[in-house]
């Protein structure tokens, strides 16, 4: 473990840390924007050029908010709620690969905090403790409402799961390998996408990606606040702050592991016919990963101010009685294939 | 039972088609629609530098009003103190002295003419009231300001006409 080798994950690390914090506040902007757009008006405009400057408004204003904890409340619950759906959303972006190595002299240097080898095992374990935060924040606010709407919460997080680990083992079975890195170089150039490879796949899994961020057409946690209660309502200050924020990072992480599992993460067409040298093909590999991730932030955003939502009873039959049943026959039918191809197209 | 006019519809209830239960294709035409609003002309008005049009007959802030040779048509009468349903204006008369006949009409005038602009509603009764045709609601929109006795207008301050017509 030699000094160079901790520096350099440091400074990945801390990298990492700001892009996804920086684009989670912009992100709140660009929803306001993309919001007012649709909606045939213009956004903020006053804070800065364009509105620029909101994010750091809402900050400051979220920050100068009075903390209100109620008494009956457990206190340390409390605070432990949203500081736990923060931590879960940030640690989540540290196995993906945000492009290939860099070489710098003659040290390589991996644009990926940690090349673990069950990279989305492990995005999995810490999208299911996410649930954890929603579940402490409607118990500790000693609220009725807080903690139906925190339990409808969670029971909506846990059944979407399964639909995402279905669609994962139709793509672990074409990939033959969990580990992110992996994945993501297998998808050079642009025919060896996985999404030409995984269309029903992909379906599925956008769809319970959206039911994990609470996301509208999935977000009766968040509309039960404007109507009733959920689990944010007794939050006041940063506390609720890092409870949007939270969702904000989720939603990047998200489309960052979308981007990655079948959209070929940091590869664009006609990579390696350009004849660049490595570190360029990295860096624009990079600004395509991010372009990716813009798309897909625009498209969480889209579909929220298009769709209406699912009522409770809708989404829970859409989660086990369609989406799951979808995930086995995409697994049959991808086996299938890949027996097919075996016997016939060798 | 026989319909009184024949403007009602019987609605069809048909079972949904396979299309239409997996919704994907109505979702695809309304992410279409709201795409397109994002190219057309926004709605928004870009206040205070433009203004929405107003029509002719609408009461902005109150203005004292002045006759042809200068001086001030206001004889404190009281009339439109007493017809605001709000109470908002408030006044103290004085006697016009010699040497001031170019500033006055008659020879009561308004020493102290204020009017509070939080209790103000800008009905307009006080200029139907008034019978000298001096106080008019002609002005620009009320603008926000921070303390509450900002607000009451006096003579001097917004409630006046420039000097000179």
């Amino acid at each position: 473990m030699e000094l160079s080798f901790v520096i350099e994950k440091f400074v990945l690390v801390t990298v990492i840390f700001l892009i996804s914090l920086t684009i989670a506040a912009y992100s709140t902007l660009a929803e306001r924007k993309i919001a007012a757009f649709l909606q045939g008006r213009v956004g903020p405009h006053r804070a800065g050029w364009g509105g620029m400057f909101q994010p750091l408004a809402d900050g400051a204003k979220m920050f100068f908010k009075e903390e209100i904890i109620p008494t009956q409340s457990n206190p340390f619950l409390f605070i432990a709620g949203p500081s736990l759906a923060l931590l879960t959303a940030l640690i989540g972006s540290a196995v993906i690969p945000f492009g290939q190595a860099l070489t710098i002299g003659d040290k390589v240097i991996p644009l990926q905090v940690a090349d673990i080898d069950v990279g989305i095992l492990y995005i999995f374990g810490v999208v299911s403790l996410g649930v954890y935060g929603i579940m402490i924040g409607g118990w500790a606010s000693n609220n009725k409402f807080s903690l139906m709407g925190a339990v409808r919460a969670a029971s909506q997080n846990i059944s979407y799961e399964i639909g995402m680990g279905l669609s994962i083992i139709a793509l672990l079975m074409v990939t033959g390998s969990l580990s992110l890195k992996t994945i993501a170089e297998q998808q050079s150039g642009f025919v060896n996408w996985n999404i030409w490879a995984q269309p029903l796949g992909f379906l599925v899994f956008i769809t319970c990606a959206f039911a994990e961020c609470n996301r509208t057409p999935f977000d009766l946690p968040e509309s039960e606040n404007e109507l009733v209660g959920g689990y944010h309502t007794e939050y006041s200050g940063m506390k609720l702050g890092g409870f949007l924020f939270a969702e904000y990072i989720n939603m990047f992480v998200s489309s960052a592991v979308m981007a990655t599992l079948y959209f070929g993460g940091y590869n664009f067409p006609f990579m390696n016919d350009l004849g660049l040298s490595p570190n360029i093909i990295t860096i624009i590999g990079v600004l395509f990963l991010f372009a990716k991730i813009f798309f897909f932030i625009f498209f969480f955003m889209w579909v929220r101010w298009t769709v209406p939502r699912f009522r409770y009873d809708q989404l829970m039959n859409l989660g086990w009685k369609v989406l799951i049943p979808l995930g086995i026959a995409n697994i049959v039918l991808t086996g299938i294939w890949i027996v097919v191809k075996d016997i016939y197209f060798k | 039972m026989e319909s009184l006019s024949n403007r009602k519809k019987v609605i069809e209830q048909k079972p949904m088609t396979f299309a239409e239960r997996i919704y994907l294709p109505v979702i695809l035409k309304g992410l279409a629609i709201t795409f397109k609003h994002m190219f057309k002309k926004k709605a928004t008005t870009f206040y205070p530098e433009e203004l929405r049009p107003m029509s002719e007959n609408w009461r902005g802030l109150h203005s004292l009003k002045r006759d042809e040779n200068g001086k001030e048509r206001c004889t404190a009468c009281g009339l439109c103190a007493l017809a605001c349903p709000a109470e908002a204006i408030t006044m103290i008369a004085a006697e016009r002295k010699k040497g001031e006949e170019h500033l006055y009409r008659e020879e009561k005038y308004a020493a102290v003419y204020e009017v509070n602009m939080l209790r103000c509603i800008f009905c307009g009764l006080c200029e139907e009231a008034c019978p000298k045709e001096a106080i008019y609601l002609d002005g620009p929109f009320l603008e926000a300001d921070y303390l509450r006795k900002d607000f009451i207008f006096g003579k001097d301050k917004l409630v006046e006409e420039p000097l000179k017509p």
